[in-house]
C-alpha cells in the first residue's frame, strides 16, 4: 500500500499551544484537522511535513457562537457534517449546508473540517498524483518541477480551487479569522485566495484559521450548484455560489456569483452582477447573465470532464441559480 | 451426460436461494485475502517501476539500496533465468523483472525486499537506472505508421502483434442478395476491472527445497506452470494457493511479475516475501478490456434478415501480448451467435502500443463487437420502420443450431428474454413515444459457458473434483477451482448436497490450493459453474452409488428404489424404512474400505476443424436481452439511466439470488463503460495514464447505480449441470448498446463511441440542431495489409468444417 512519510505529531489543546508550537518547529511543521486533505497529499509526497500539529484536541475549535441577527460564528474545526447538520444553519446559511452537504462522502464528512475545506489545496491531476507518476512526467512546477503542463508556455501554476464552501463564504461575504504567534487579524474570505495555482493562499503556512464569521443573513439568500461526474463523491469541477438581496418588488439589489473550480481561485462574475443590477430577475435577463458569467471561466485539461463542455457549463449552472433564487 | 441426471429428479438445494457458504466470513472479516496473511520473519517486497514508456535500460546501479539498513535483497531482470512468461503459449514475451528494456511506464525494473514497506519504499529512491529512451507509440495509428523501433521483435512485422482473417461462406454473394447496405464505424474505449482487493502474493521457500505462493489469482493452475518455467524448478515443489478474490473480473488471470518476484526473493532470502500493490500498480497490471476500432458492414433485407457481413476490428493492445491473441479472435469469432449470419468474414488486427497491456474483461473481447453489431441493429430498423425488438426475434438464432463459423449452439431462449424485457417495460407504449429527452433502447447478446479448448494444448479433464467421505458423515469436496467472489465455493457445496440429499453447509470445500486438490482450469471464460458443476456430479454420483449398495444390502430394498434426502438414505416406496445418512456412510466404509471419489469434466468436442476453429465454440451459449430507459438532457447532455430490465437466459439457476447478483454487476459494470470509464493516456507526457486512481477513473457507484429488473429465463441445457449454463459475463454485453439505442429514442442522435459522455451527446444534439448529421463517434477506419482470408465453406454451403485446400492460412508477410 501506499505508506505516510516518517512524521512526529503533536497535539496542543488550545490554539495557544498550537501557535507556539508552530513558532518552534517553523516551515518543517503544518496543522492538521480531520487529515482528509492532507494526509493522501502527503502519501503522494506533495506535502511532506516533518512536524504535524493535529487540532482534533482544541475545543474552541469546534464551536458554534452567535446570535442569527448578528451573524455566526464557526469554529474552523467543526467537521463538514456537523455544519451540515446544525439547523440553524441549514435555517439561515442554506446555501453554506448544502455545499458542505456536498462535499465527498458521509465518512469524509465525518472527519474533514470546514476550515481545512476552505483551505483545500488546490487540484489538477498533473498533481494529485504519487511520487512515481509525477517524476514520470519530470514534475510539475507546484511540486518537485518547473513546469506547467497543463499549459507548458505559462509562467504559472493553473491547479484548480476545488473547496465547495469556498466560493459561498466568498458569495456570502463571510470573514475568516487568522492567528499566529505575531497576532491575529480578520479578511474576508474573497481575500483569502489567489489567482496561482501553487499561493493560492492569501495566507502565512505560520497562521491557524480558527473562525468563519458568517454574516447576518439581513434579507439575503444564497444558493449553491455543484457540478462532478458523480453525486456520490467526487470534488466539483464547477461550482457556481450565488447570493442575492432582492427588493420588495423583485429587483435585484445587490448580487454575488462566484464561479468555483474553473480556475485557481473563486472567480466572481462582475459582469453578470452588473446585468442585474437594478433589475427584475425575468428569463431574459438571467439568459444575458449567464451568457456574460460564463466568459471569466478558464477551465483547463487538468480535471474531470472536457474542458470546453465544462466552461459551457457556467453559463447553464449560473442561469439555474439565478432562476431558483427568482423562484421561476 | 451425467448433468442429465440431476434434471430428473425434483430438486431441493439446486435452484434455491441458499447462503453463500462463505458469506459469513466474509461479512465479519474472518476470511483472509493474501493481503491479511502474515508469517514469522515475513519481508516486504516494493517494485521499481519505470518512469519511462519505451527505453533502452543502459544501467542499474542497486549498490545502495542494498547497502540501505533493513534491505535484504534488491533484484533486478538480470537475477532470474532469461525466460519469458505471459498468458498464451504464442505470446510469451514478459519478463518478471525488464530484461534490456522497457515497454511502459510502469514496467517493473527492480525489486527490493526488506524488513518493512517504509524500508522497501525508501530503498527503491537509491536504485539508479539510466535509459535511453526509444520512440513511443502511443495510439493504432502510430502502430501503424512506425515500423521502427519495434517494441516486441516478434509479431506480424512493425508494431503489429498479430492478424487474422476468416471467411465464412461469400460475403460477395450475400451482399449481392442484400436489399441494403451500410458500413458503420464504431470505438469502444479501453476500460479496467476495478476490483476492490489489489493483487496481493505471499512467497514461502521452505528447508525442504518446496515452495508455496498464496496469491490473489483467478487462474492458479495456469500460474503453477509460468512458475516451474521461470523459476525452472519442478512443478511438484511447487505449491501455489489461491486466496480468496476481493473481485477479478478477468483481472487476475494473467501470470504476474509481482508473484514471480516474490517467490525468486523467499528462495534468495530464505524468508517468507510479501507484495500488496497500490491500486496505481494494479492499473499498470491491467489487462483490461482492449480499445477497439471496429468498420462492421452489413447487407439486409427489407425485413432486417442479414445476408452478409464484412467486420473488421483493431485492437490496442498495449505493451505485453497477454491474453490478447484470444481477445483478438473474440472481437469477431461469437459475432454470429445471436443473430442469423449466413456470410461472414472477419478480419482482426492487434498492436501494440507503448501503454499498460490489456486482456480478458467480463466478456473478454465480445462487448465490442456486440456494441458495434447491436447499434448498427437499431439503425437498420430505424431505416426499414421496424420494431427493433420484433425485428431482432424474428432473426434470432435458432436453438440446437450450428454457426456460419461452425460452432454449435444448444439451447438459446432469446425470443423468450426479448418477450420477458419487452412486457417489463413497457416498450410498446414507449418506444418512439416518450417526450423529448426521455428515450428507451434494446439490445441482446449470447455468450459462451466455458471454452471447449484449454489454453495450452492438452487432451486432459478441465476440471477435476474429488469427494473424500469417512464415518463422521463427514464429506469434502475438493476443487482446484479459486472462489473470486462468483461463489464457486458455494455452488460444489449444493451441487454435491443435492445429489447426496444433505444439506450443503455439512460439506467442507477446499479449493484452489495445487497441492491439496484436483486440477481445474481456473475462473475465466465463465467455465466454472458448467465444468466444476459437471465434474461435481459425477463424484457425487460415484459416491451415491457405493452409499445406495451398502444401504441396499443392509435393508434388503433394491438399489434402485433408495432416495436421499435430507439427511437419510431412505425406501422411496416406504420412507419410513431408512438410516441416517452418517449411518449410510459408516455401511459403505465397512463394504468398500475408505471412501473417496472422484469426477472429472472435458468439453464435447467441436464440429469445425479449421485452424482457430478452437476459439469460440463451447458447450453450452446464454443469451440476454436489454432494455434500458434514459434520460438525456438536452442543454448539459448529461444522461441519467433511471432503470434497465434484463432477461437472462441462464438454463437453470443453481442459486437464484448468486444468478440474479451477477446479472446487477453485469449491468453495473456495462453501466460504467457505457457512460464513465476510460483507461486515458497522456500521449504528449510520456505517455503516463491520466488518471490511475479509484478518484479520478470514473467509475459509477452504488449511488450511480440504476434501478435493474431481473428475469431469469431457465431452459435447461443438456450440456450444464441440471442444465445451468453460464450468467457473470454475457449479461454484461447488451447494456451499453441498451443505452445508446435509448439515447437515440431520447434526442435522436448517434453516440458511436463508448464512454458516452455529455460533451459528446452535446456536440451531437447541436450538429443535428444545425442541420448536420446528429452522430458523435470515429468515421476513419485505417487499413493495414491483410494476409488473404481462410475460406470456410458454411454448414449450410454443404462444408464439412474444414478450410478450402490451397487457401493460405495467417500468412505472414
Amino acid at each position: 500500500m501506499l505508506r505516510l512519510p516518517k512524521f512526529r505529531y503533536l497535539q496542543p489543546d488550545s490554539i495557544g499551544a498550537a501557535i507556539r508550537m508552530m513558532a518552534d518547529n517553523g516551515p518543517d511543521a503544518m496543522f492538521v484537522a480531520g487529515g482528509t486533505d492532507l494526509y493522501p497529499n502527503m502519501k503522494r509526497r506533495q506535502q511532506t511535513p516533518k512536524v504535524v500539529i493535529g487540532l482534533a484536541q482544541i475545543n474552541d475549535l469546534r464551536t458554534t457562537k452567535g446570535q442569527l441577527k448578528d451573524g455566526v460564528v464557526l469554529g474552523a474545526n467543526l467537521t463538514l457534517s456537523e455544519v451540515t447538520d446544525d439547523s440553524r444553519i441549514r435555517h439561515a446559511y442554506p446555501a453554506v449546508a448544502r455545499a458542505a452537504e456536498l462535499i465527498s462522502t458521509p465518512l469524509l464528512r465525518n472527519m474533514g473540517s470546514i476550515g481545512g475545506n476552505l483551505l483545500l489545496d488546490t487540484r489538477c491531476n498533473y498533481y494529485d498524483q504519487n511520487y512515481e507518476w509525477r517524476k514520470a512526467i519530470h514534475f510539475c512546477m507546484k511540486k518537485d518541477g518547473d513546469i506547467c503542463w497543463v499549459a507548458p508556455s505559462s509562467p504559472r501554476c493553473w491547479a484548480v480551487q476545488s473547496s465547495d464552501c469556498a466560493p459561498v463564504m466568498v458569495a456570502i461575504g463571510a470573514k475568516v479569522k487568522l492567528v499566529s504567534s505575531s497576532g491575529e487579524r480578520m479578511i474576508p474570505a474573497a481575500e483569502l485566495y489567489n489567482d496561482d495555482g501553487i499561493r493560492h493562499l492569501n495566507k502565512r503556512p505560520d497562521e491557524l484559521l480558527t473562525e468563519i464569521h458568517l454574516p447576518a443573513v439581513n434579507g439575503w439568500r444564497a444558493t449553491y450548484w455543484k457540478l462532478r461526474r458523480r453525486g456520490s463523491f467526487d470534488f466539483p469541477v464547477l461550482g457556481v455560489a450565488v447570493s442575492l438581496k432582492l427588493s420588495k418588488d423583485k429587483t435585484v439589489e445587490d448580487s454575488k456569483i462566484i464561479l468555483g473550480g474553473v480556475g485557481s481561485y473563486p472567480i466572481e462574475a462582475a459582469t453578470a452582477e452588473k446585468i442585474i443590477a437594478g433589475k427584475k430577475l425575468t428569463e431574459e435577463i438571467i439568459r444575458e447573465a449567464a451568457q456574460a458569467a460564463y466568459q471569466p471561466a478558464k477551465p483547463l485539461d487538468n480535471t474531470d470532464f472536457a474542458m470546453t463542455w465544462r466552461k459551457e457549463m457556467a453559463r447553464y449552472y449560473v442561469a439555474g441559480t439565478l432562476r431558483e433564487l427568482a423562484k421561476l | 451426460m451425467a448433468g442429465n441426471n440431476g434434471g430428473k429428479r425434483s430438486l431441493r438445494v439446486v435452484g434455491k436461494p441458499f447462503v453463500k457458504v462463505d458469506a459469513k466470513a466474509k461479512c465479519i472479516g474472518e476470511l483472509k485475502f493474501a493481503d491479511d496473511l502474515f508469517l514469522p520473519r515475513m519481508l516486504h517486497t516494493k517494485l521499481l517501476r519505470s518512469t519511462v514508456p519505451h527505453a533502452r535500460i543502459v544501467h542499474i546501479d542497486v549498490s545502495k539500496a542494498k547497502a540501505y539498513p533493513g534491505v535484504h535483497a534488491v533484484l533486478t531482470g538480470a537475477d532470474l533465468p532469461p525466460i519469458t512468461y505471459g498468458a498464451l503459449p504464442v505470446s510469451e514475451d514478459e519478463y518478471p523483472l525488464a530484461v534490456g528494456k522497457v515497454r511502459m511506464v510502469g514496467d517493473p525494473v527492480a525489486a527490493v525486499a526488506a524488513v518493512d514497506e517504509d524500508v522497501a519504499t525508501e530503498a527503491l529512491d537509491l536504485v539508479a537506472v539510466e535509459y535511453e529512451p526509444l520512440s513511443v507509440v502511443t495510439s493504432i495509428q502510430d502502430a501503424y505508421a512506425t515500423a521502427e523501433p519495434r517494441i516486441h521483435e516478434y509479431g506480424e512485422f512493425g508494431n503489429i502483434h498479430r492478424r487474422q482473417a476468416y471467411e465464412f461462406g461469400s460475403i460477395e454473394a450475400g451482399f449481392a442478395e442484400a436489399d441494403y447496405v451500410r458500413e458503420d464505424i464504431t470505438f469502444y474505449e479501453g476500460s479496467t476491472h476495478l476490483a476492490l482487493e489489489q493483487h496481493a502474493s505471499l512467497a514461502q521457500f521452505s528447508h525442504d527445497g518446496k515452495l508455496t505462493l498464496w496469491t490473489s489469482t483467478q487462474d492458479m493452475h495456469y500460474l503453477h506452470r509460468h512458475l516451474a518455467k521461470v523459476l525452472q524448478m519442478p512443478a511438484s515443489h511447487i505449491r501455489v494457493i489461491a486466496t480468496p478474490n476481493g473481485g477479478g473480473f478477468g483481472g487476475k488471470c494473467d501470470p504476474f511479475n509481482h508473484e514471480i518476484v516474490v517467490c525468486k526473493l523467499a528462495m534468495v532470502t530464505g524468508r517468507p516475501v510479501k507484495i500488496c500493490l497500490t491500486r496505481e500498480e494494479v492499473f499498470y497490471c491491467h489487462r483490461g478490456r482492449h480499445p477497439v476500432l471496429m468498420s462492421t458492414k452489413t447487407g439486409y433485407k427489407k425485413d432486417g434478415s442479414i445476408t452478409a457481413m464484412h467486420h473488421r476490428t483493431i485492437l490496442d493492445g498495449g505493451a505485453y501480448g497477454g491474453h490478447g491473441v484470444a481477445s483478438t479472435f473474440y472481437t469477431g469469432i461469437l459475432q454470429p451467435t445471436t443473430y442469423k449470419l449466413p456470410n461472414y468474414r472477419f478480419e482482426a488486427v492487434r498492436v501494440f502500443t507503448n501503454k499498460a497491456p490489456c486482456g480478458p474483461k467480463r466478456g473478454h473481447g465480445t462487448p465490442q463487437p456486440r456494441w458495434a453489431q447491436e447499434i448498427q441493429m437499431d439503425k437498420i430498423a430505424d431505416q426499414l420502420g421496424l420494431d427493433p425488438a420484433e425485428m431482432r426475434k424474428q432473426h434470432a438464432i435458432a436453438p440446437n443450431s450450428i454457426t456460419a463459423n461452425w460452432i454449435r449452439i444448444g439451447t438459446l431462449s432469446l425470443r423468450q428474454c426479448i418477450d420477458k424485457v419487452v412486457a417489463g417495460s413497457g416498450w410498446k407504449d414507449k418506444f418512439r413515444k416518450l417526450a423529448y429527452g426521455k428515450g428507451i433502447g434494446i439490445a441482446c447478446s449470447a455468450y459462451m459457458t466455458g471454452t471447449q479448448t484449454p489454453i495450452y494444448y492438452n487432451k486432459l479433464p478441465h476440471s477435476g473434483v474429488q469427494l473424500k467421505l469417512d464415518r463422521s458423515g463427514g464429506v469434502c469436496v475438493f476443487c482446484g477451482s479459486a472462489e473470486i467472489g462468483q461463489g464457486s465455493d458455494s455452488i460444489l457445496a449444493y451441487i454435491v448436497a443435492e445429489v447426496l440429499g444433505i444439506d450443503p453447509f455439512d460439506i467442507r470445500v477446499v479449493t484452489g490450493d495445487t497441492d491439496l486438490t484436483p486440477v481445474d482450469l481456473g475462473s475465466y471464460s465463465s467455465r466454472v459453474t458448467l465444468m466444476t458443476g459437471n465434474a461435481a456430479i459425477e463424484a457425487a454420483e460415484r459416491a451415491r452409488h457405493m452409499l445406495r449398495e451398502a444401504v441396499a444390502a443392509k435393508l434388503e430394498v433394491p438399489p434402485e428404489r433408495l432416495s436421499f434426502a435430507d439427511r437419510r438414505v431412505f425406501d422411496s416406496e416406504n420412507p419410513e424404512k431408512g438410516v441416517s445418512f452418517v449411518d449410510a456412510v459408516c455401511l459403505a466404509e465397512e463394504k468398500y474400505g475408505t471412501l473417496g471419489t472422484t469426477g472429472s469434466y472435458k468439453p464435447p468436442a467441436a464440429p469445425g476443424k479449421y485452424k482457430g476453429a478452437t476459439i469460440g465454440p463451447s458447450p453450452a451459449f446464454s443469451c440476454t436481452a436489454a432494455i434500458a430507459e434514459v434520460e438525456v438532457n438536452p442543454e448539459t447532455g448529461i444522461i441519467v439511466v433511471p432503470r434497465i430490465w434484463i432477461a437472462h437466459d441462464i438454463g437453470q439457476a443453481i442459486n437464484p439470488v448468486l444468478a440474479v447478483g451477477q446479472i446487477e454487476g453485469c449491468v453495473y459494470m456495462g453501466l460504467g463503460e457505457a457512460l464513465m470509464e476510460e483507461m486515458a493516456y497522456r500521449g504528449n507526457r510520456n505517455l503516463v495514464h491520466k488518471f490511475p486512481s479509484f478518484l479520478e477513473y470514473k467509475s459509477p457507484t452504488t449511488l450511480e447505480m440504476c434501478d435493474v429488473i431481473t428475469y431469469l429465463v431457465e431452459e435447461p441445457d443438456a450440456n450444464g449441470p441440471f442444465g445451468a449454463k453460464e450468467v457473470g459475463q454475457g449479461p454484461q454485453l447488451p447494456v451499453p448498446p441498451a443505452i445508446a439505442n435509448a439515447v437515440y429514442d431520447a434526442v435522436g442522435i448517434r453516440i458511436d463511441e463508448v464512454p458516452i459522455t455529455p460533451d459528446k451527446v452535446l456536440k451531437a444534439i447541436r450538429a443535428k440542431a444545425k442541420g448536420q448529421e446528429g452522430r458523435y463517434g470515429p468515421s476513419a477506419f485505417p487499413t493495414c495489409p491483410m494476409p488473404a482470408a481462410m475460406v470456410v465453406p458454411t454448414p449450410w454451403q454443404g462444408g464439412d468444417g474444414k478450410a478450402l485446400e490451397g487457401e493460405p492460412a495467417l500468412t505472414k508477410k
